[in-house]
């Protein structure tokens, strides 16, 4: 195996005094083990390797990535990126690369959880399908591992690693399901058993469902579906290339949200999933964006903060610069009550254990349509009284945390499951007044 | 190159796999992306490994290493066989494959204009032209406009002889202009959204003539802002194309893809309201409703000379007169539901497991145009290039919103409509189909961004598509 932090060292050194030049090697494997009909039928691996080496010729900028590691493979990718930089017109905006600075020893790398075995992740999903026999179940157990090294000329340089693992899956019969979800730096403390014994119990309660008027309801949200809030407020809103673009609806230093609303990123908070610094080598650090209600800050690559006269908050991921500065690390700060006590105080509403297909109808807003999924459920007089068939919304996603909207917080933040994939965001459940549901099962 | 697969495929037999292939890819890809004159990113990427498949029993075991040599192969080949060999402590009844034809075959693209021989300097030109273009306009706040490329050889063996090399070549991009409101944002996309692409070369881009568009969509984002809002109600929809080619995608692409109907992506993409006994008799749309799945059509983004199982690529009937009549299959989901295979299994680089993939998924062409779809509709709205698109797992429950709309009143196109969407659910959609135009105005357009499977796979699918009409659709739905 390759050493990612000298082989990025060496890919500068190769660029010499050519030009400015960084490098990011990221090296590990990625397992997948899936499950339908209660049976594992596609179980797949990589190790997974890519090297890239991004420069500028007087803010003539390119990049290049390539998977091979000898030394034919390297020179092929410095030479090329070179030419096609030589060929680019000047970027005015190029901000440089990152400066020399001390990282703050984030390593969120778990060994059992590199060496995880396909037998290791077969065993988690038979303890979800026992939760729950004669049903269907299908989902995914999944590890994956990476080790990054990073290297500028400017004499940055940053190595760290990462794993992550996570059981996701549904119990069901027909078009009646129920949901799970477990996501941990470490595969040791996936619990398969707890994880089906959740989508069993959705399952079970989300039986004979009925077709509901559609409109404005109270609802208690589970923490997959304030992920999915927030993984669009984050991707949308808080984006410094949104910002700066005028496509955004934050404004700083007001109060946007509910005063009980909090959200940070934060990849030092033990457990997490991410890498101590971005793909410009900038230290990553807690990063407050919504304290008190009050909107704190936007994420930024050098680019944007440059716009704004700022510094980089250290979330430029590479490749995606022209989508913008994205948080992986997101915490949404949680309350005291569980679930069940949440439920208890909602006269009428709907407790919605995940949403799904969620698409943007206008990003300023943040007005957004989905769909709701395994698990939708009608509660009357604080107790939940039955199973309603899933319900298409369009909800402004911003206005749904509002002042005065938040109700209540969810005592248990943990790792749910986002539209954007696991691991992205910690979440609790949250109780909100309000939440606009657009069309039922029959349209 | 083949001379990896065949090792790897060897490894797989030897550690007991019932069944192997595997695949060599080499990719290149150049995305090039300007916004307001300024190159925003120029990335290219090569990427270049092998990926090697074994059946045991009921799992597929799949293992991908971008290291190729010999020894790294039959490793590879090793390990999924073993990865298979794990899954049997939650196996079901093993997995069969349909019979296909064993071939040995060479197969390309047909281009004229390699992208890789056009110089950079000379796309980056034209992009920053394009915006230029679109900024002319006043009140244009964002301007961008981007071209991406592939380049991808595959070298396919299997254990039961196929010797297939193939080289695809795709081009594509397109361009928006974004006007900013104080409380909203308005875009128009040429020649739709996310770009249109193609198989084929740099000739593809040119014949679209971004710079010739960019003004006349720049001032259509411009005049959004102070559009009146689409109304809600029960109207007669009439769709542009490209809005057509995503509702195709959508709400009968993915419903007729046999793993989701088979329960095989059952918790993430999601299953299908099809029911396999239903085949042959259920009514999908209106009688003039024809769907084919046609991976041989010259330049649309679905085609391919083989499919990843080495299967030759095919046309079939998915909907006749309205009829639904056929299925995307591979060789196991085919052989699992007693039908004929499809060769309609593809996967995303060498390190991701083939899947079921729609091909070109289009609409035949009818006997009407858009000129005469207006003309004949006394109350109704058109509506052109998505902007948002939601459907549910089971491909029922849809809502779109596109980017600009019109009103129809007493067979004339009136005043420009801004935040149109509409709503429906899919067999009472289709079931409302009317008019549809005709070959003049159909357009093969690609989708180059479908996301299924788990890892996450991004595909690039083709659905032809002329402008059609539906009846009694519910518009301009708010939160």
């Amino acid at each position: 195996m390759i050493d990612p932090a000298a082989t990025a060292q060496r890919l500068v050194e190769m660029v010499g005094d050519r030009a400015e030049s960084q490098a990011t090697v990221a090296v590990g494997e990625s397992a997948l083990t899936r499950f339908a009909n209660s049976v594992i039928h596609q179980n797949v691996a990589d190790a997974t390797r890519t090297v890239s080496v991004k420069v500028a010729l007087d803010g003539k900028v390119a990049r290049g990535t390539d998977t091979r590691t000898d030394d034919a493979g390297l020179t092929a990718l410095v030479e090329r990126t070179v030419e096609a930089a030589r060929l680019c017109p000047a970027d005015p905006e190029w901000p440089g690369l990152a400066p020399p600075a001390g990282l703050a020893g984030i390593d969120n790398y778990d060994p059992g959880t590199a060496a995880a075995t396909p037998e290791q992740r077969a065993a988690l999903v038979a303890e979800f399908i026992a939760a729950a026999p004669g049903t269907d179940a299908a989902g995914y157990c999944d590890t994956e591992s990476e080790v990054v090294g990073f290297a500028n000329s400017r004499g940055q340089r940053a190595t760290g690693g990462r794993t992550r693992a996570t059981l996701d899956g549904i119990h069901r019969v027909g078009t009646v399901a129920g949901s799970g979800h477990q996501t941990s730096q470490r595969v040791a403390e996936l619990d398969g058993a707890a994880v089906g014994a959740l989508a069993a119990a959705r399952f079970r309660l989300a039986s004979h469902p009925f077709d509901l008027k559609p409109g404005e309801y109270e609802v208690v949200l589970s923490p997959e579906c304030v992920a999915t809030i927030v993984t669009f407020l984050a991707f949308y809103g808080f984006n410094g290339k949104a910002v700066t673009e005028g496509r955004s609806f934050l404004q700083i230093g007001e109060a946007q949200f509910d005063e009980r609303v909090e959200i940070w990123d934060d990849p030092g908070l033990p457990g997490s999933l991410g890498l101590g610094f971005d793909g410009e080598g900038t230290p990553k650090r807690r990063l407050d964006l919504v304290r008190s209600g009050v909107t704190l800050a936007a994420l930024h690559d050098r680019k944007t903060a440059a716009r704004v006269g700022g510094s980089s908050t250290g979330h430029s991921v590479p490749g995606l610069e022209g989508w913008g500065a994205l948080a992986t690390d997101i915490v949404v700060g949680g309350g005291r009550a569980s679930e069940n006590q949440m439920i208890a105080a909602v006269d009428r509403g709907l407790y919605v254990a995940t949403f799904d297909y969620c698409r943007v109808l206008d990003p300023k807003s943040l007005v957004v349509t989905g769909l709701t999924r395994n698990g939708t459920f009608l509660i009357e007089n604080g107790a939940i009284t039955g199973a309603v068939t899933s319900l298409r919304f369009t909800q402004s996603f911003v206005a749904a945390l509002g002042a005065g909207r938040v109700l209540d917080l969810g005592g248990e933040v943990r790792f749910a499951d986002s539209e954007f994939g696991p691991g992205l965001v910690r979440a609790p459940a949250l109780r909100l007044a309000a939440w606009s549901f657009t069309g039922g099962a029959e349209g | 190159m083949f001379d990896y697969a065949t090792a790897a495929v060897e490894a797989a037999l030897a550690a007991g796999a019932s069944y192997a292939d595997a695949r060599v890819v080499a990719t290149r890809t150049e995305k090039i992306d300007v916004l307001n004159q300024q190159v925003q990113g120029v990335d290219r990427a090569d990427a270049l490994g092998v990926g090697v498949r074994a059946l045991l029993g009921s799992s597929w075991g799949f293992y991908a290493t971008a290291d190729l040599t010999d020894a790294a192969a039959r490793r590879a080949g090793g390990q999924a066989a073993a990865i298979a060999a794990a899954s049997a402590t939650v196996a079901g009844p093993a997995l069969e494959l349909a019979e296909v034809p064993v071939s040995q075959a060479f197969w390309e693209t047909p281009y004229s204009e390699h992208w890789a021989d056009v110089p950079l300097a000379e796309k980056v030109d034209m992009l920053v032209r394009v915006t230029a273009g679109m900024q002319g306009v006043p009140g244009i706040a964002l301007a961008r406009a981007e071209l991406g490329f592939f380049d991808t050889n595959k070298w396919f063996v299997s254990s039961q002889g196929h010797r297939i090399h193939q080289h695809i070549v795709e081009s594509g991009g397109g361009c928006d202009a974004t006007a900013l409101g104080e409380r909203e944002t308005q875009r128009r996309s040429y020649p739709q959204s996310f770009g249109q692409y193609e198989t084929g070369g740099y000739e593809r881009v040119r014949a679209w003539d971004y710079p010739g568009n960019a003004a006349r969509i720049a001032e259509e984002a411009v005049r959004l802002l102070s559009a009146d809002e689409c109304p809600a109600g029960e109207k007669t929809l009439i769709l542009e194309g490209s809005q057509l080619a995503l509702q195709i995608h959508e709400s009968v692409g993915h419903a007729i893809e046999l793993d989701r109907i088979l329960g095989w992506e059952a918790a993430f993409a999601g299953t299908s309201h099809l029911d396999l006994a239903r085949l042959g008799t259920h009514r999908y749309g209106s009688e003039i409703m024809q769907i084919t799945a046609d991976a041989t059509i010259p330049g649309a983004l679905g085609t391919f000379g083989y499919d990843d199982e080495g299967t030759p690529a095919r046309g079939v009937d998915i909907v006749r007169d309205g009829i639904w009549v056929g299925v995307l299959s591979g060789r196991d989901s085919a052989a699992r539901a007693g039908l004929p295979p499809g060769g309609m299994v593809r996967a995303d680089g060498f390190n991701r497991l083939p899947m079921v993939r729609m091909t070109n998924v289009g609409l035949l062409a009818g006997d009407s145009s858009l000129e005469e779809m207006i003309a004949a509709t006394e109350d109704g709205i058109y509506m052109a290039t998505n902007r948002s698109w939601s459907i549910d797992d089971r491909r029922l429950n849809f809502q779109f919103g596109t980017e600009v709309a019109w009103e129809v009143k007493r067979g004339k196109l009136g005043r420009m409509l801004k935040n149109p969407t509409y709503t429906g659910i899919t067999p009472q959609f289709w079931a409302q189909l009317d008019m549809l135009a005709g070959e003049e105005e159909r357009i093969h357009w690609g989708t180059p961004n479908c996301g299924k499977g788990q890892p996450v796979q991004i595909g690039h699918t083709g659905h032809s598509a002329s402008p059609a009409r539906f009846t009694k659709v519910r518009v301009g739905v708010k939160g």
